[in-house]
């Protein structure tokens, strides 16, 4: 459903990708590898729309992905290097203006989503007070809220304990289970359980 | 309508979780103020004749000086990212965030505008001059400074590089605002001021909106 053509990008006068082509259907997890500086979160950017720094064709259901943006955002979730969480905000309010801004994100209330994430009795906690992990986890709520067909997270893990993890890539299967999409990064050993996952490699496209 | 009303109560709570950010721009304004008359001359005749060019310099500058951080929080912590990625429409978010910085600073100004007119012995015939003029022209130069901080947002030092590009654009709000505050002094008819005033207004509003969206994006995918 996703389709990245003839990809070209370069950085800093290095040459990041090149005739690089990528098909990604329903219902499939891919992790796309390489070293740091491979340029993976690059690739994710473009994907998103958050980067002009490239040349090629970007396809969303055969069609250029600029024209039919509206659609492909409100298919899109997106979690960034960057979580988007406001540090003088509470949970409950970070959460509330991500549900204005993706009306995808309907799955189940914000308190059941903080409840999930284990932040439940920190909902009124201003963000900045809370630690890293529980920070990422504000931003990792919106994964069950999102009814979105396409995840794209970058690093997601970053700061999450074992058990966080885990209880991610359970969300995971279950998400590509329902035939959803998940395009991530992550240096973890990434389990996700009753699925296979499709490893892309950035060192092997330059 | 119901997503701008979302987006301005996120970002007035933000404004006043964050009390500094309202204080600063005020109580800049209110010392260059009290300062000038003590660096200058304590002499009435004198104040009354340089209040309308202190007080609107000292506006100005307050504005322009907190414009600058109306994007960073939300560049920084990845929050700029989540609304282009947004099938909303970021118009309405930039409109929300600009009549938020508007109104903790260019409106707070307004009001206080009186305090300082005093300290200054502007005649009160000029009062109302004043004030309508600020209340006219503070929306344009947040309006015309927010183009500048979305194109330097993503500059590690846009400090310098936003009051360049801005200044230019705020002289003729500084010209027509004094201009109306001198007219008022004096007794003469101020409504020629305040339509151009009201006009440069109106046509920022129209435009700058589309200016920072693209500017805002330029910034996040470069």
């Amino acid at each position: 459903m996703l389709e990245v053509k003839n990809l070209y990008c370069e950085r800093d006068e290095r040459v990041l990708f090149e005739h690089f082509a990528l098909q990604i259907n329903p219902a499939e997890v891919v992790q796309i590898i390489g070293q740091n500086g491979s340029g993976k979160t690059t690739l994710l950017r473009i994907l998103c729309g958050l980067s002009d720094a490239y040349e090629g064709e970007l396809l969303w259901k055969n069609q250029a992905i600029a024209e039919v943006s509206r659609d492909y955002y409100q298919s899109l979730l997106y979690v960034g290097h960057l979580s988007g969480v406001k540090g003088s905000l509470t949970a409950e309010e970070n959460l509330q203006w991500m549900v204005q801004l993706d009306s995808s994100l309907n799955k189940c209330t914000i308190a059941e989503a903080l409840k999930q994430v284990g932040l439940y009795g920190f909902e009124d906690v201003p963000c900045h007070s809370l630690s890293a992990g529980q920070q990422r986890r504000v931003g990792l709520a919106r994964l069950y809220l999102s009814s979105a067909p396409l995840w794209i997270l970058d690093e997601p893990f970053t700061a999450l304990d074992k058990q966080g993890v885990s209880e991610k890539e359970a969300l995971i299967a279950a998400h590509v289970a329902a035939g959803g999409t998940v395009i991530l990064t992550t240096h973890h050993n990434l389990v996700i359980p009753n699925q296979t996952v499709r490893y892309i490699d950035l060192d092997k496209a330059a | 309508m119901n997503f701008f009303y979302a987006a301005l109560k996120r970002e007035l709570l933000i404004a006043f979780r964050h009390r500094s950010d309202i204080i600063n721009p005020l109580a800049f304004f209110l010392m260059v103020a009290v300062l000038f008359p003590l660096g200058v001359s304590p002499d009435p005749e004198f104040l009354s004749e340089v209040a309308a060019g202190v007080i609107w310099v000292s506006a100005l500058l307050a504005c322009l000086l907190s414009v600058d951080g109306i994007f960073r929080s939300d560049y920084e912590d990845g929050g700029l990212e989540q609304m282009l990625v947004s099938s909303e429409s970021l118009w309405v978010m930039v409109t929300a965030k600009v009549l938020t910085h508007w109104l903790i600073s260019g409106f707070f100004l307004t009001l206080i505008s009186p305090l300082v007119a005093m300290m200054f012995f502007l005649p009160e015939s000029a009062y109302f001059s004043l004030m309508a003029s600020l209340l006219l022209g503070t929306p344009t130069l947040s309006l015309m400074g927010a183009i500048g901080a979305a194109l330097t947002v993503g500059l590690r030092k846009g400090g310098v590089l936003i009051s360049l590009l801005v200044l230019p654009l705020y002289i003729p709000v500084l010209i027509f605002g004094s201009g109306t505050v001198q007219a008022g002094a004096m007794g003469l008819p101020i409504q020629g001021y305040i339509a151009l005033l009201a006009a440069l207004l109106v046509f920022s509003l129209m435009l700058a909106p589309f200016a920072i969206v693209a500017a805002l994006k330029i910034s996040v995918r470069s």
